[in-house]
């Protein structure tokens, strides 16, 4: 009953993340201006490592939580990369 | 797909507690974002989610492989140390990318004048 019960719980909050996502989906279709794109993306992005780790939880493997930590390191280097384009027009100078 | 790890009472109600609450509160700042106004409001909202979302999850994580490993697992405080010193510098980078954008094209609504605000 308690495994039903949790089973349930972590599928509730996949999915209330899932609309996070959809939230996040919105702002960067719809934005009016590039700097609220990039704000959607990591938005994004968070909510994307969110699942990823309840996931881990629901199977019980630490195989997910390498892939959170990829996500992570990635999605700060891309928004910072963003950012930074925004501010002068290029990456790198 | 329902399944769930084998966890004793106590262990499924602090990882379910947790892991509801985590993703509600990342909810709320994802719907702020959607829901404010100007660029200057929206930049505040996602930031329930970095912080108090990911603190909440990765509590439920922690107690979760613990309990199943019988042993202590604390390498899930990776994530919360590098999310929570990384989100104040994304978000201050692109605010401030987005006031020189406003006060380059002359935009009414920028909070502040950006010049005296880097005199003070």
């Amino acid at each position: 009953m308690s495994l039903f019960l949790l089973a349930f719980v972590i599928t509730m909050a996949q999915i209330i993340l899932g609309l996070a996502m959809g939230c996040a989906v919105f702002r960067v279709v719809r934005g009016p201006r590039a700097q609220d794109r990039v704000l959607g993306l990591d938005a994004l992005y968070l909510a994307a490592m969110l699942v990823l780790l309840t996931y881990g939880i629901q199977t019980g493997r630490t195989l997910f939580f390498e892939a959170a930590l990829v996500v992570a390191l990635l999605g700060f280097a891309g928004t910072v990369a963003l950012a930074k384009f925004l501010m002068r027009g290029e990456v790198i100078e | 797909m329902i399944e769930a790890p084998e966890l004793p009472i106590w262990a499924a109600i602090i990882v379910g507690f947790f892991v509801l609450a985590g993703a509600s509160i990342t909810l709320i700042g994802a719907i702020g974002l959607v829901r404010l106004g100007s660029f200057y409001e929206r930049v505040h909202a996602p930031t329930l989610g970095p912080t108090l979302g990911t603190i909440c999850i990765l509590i439920a994580s922690i107690t979760c492989f613990t309990t199943l490993q019988s042993r202590p697992v604390i390498h899930e405080i990776l994530i919360g140390v590098f999310i929570s010193l990384t989100t104040p510098v994304t978000l201050m980078l692109l605010a401030r990318a987005a006031l020189y954008r406003d006060s380059r094209e002359g935009a009414i609504d920028v909070p502040g004048d950006s010049a005296n605000a880097i005199n003070d």
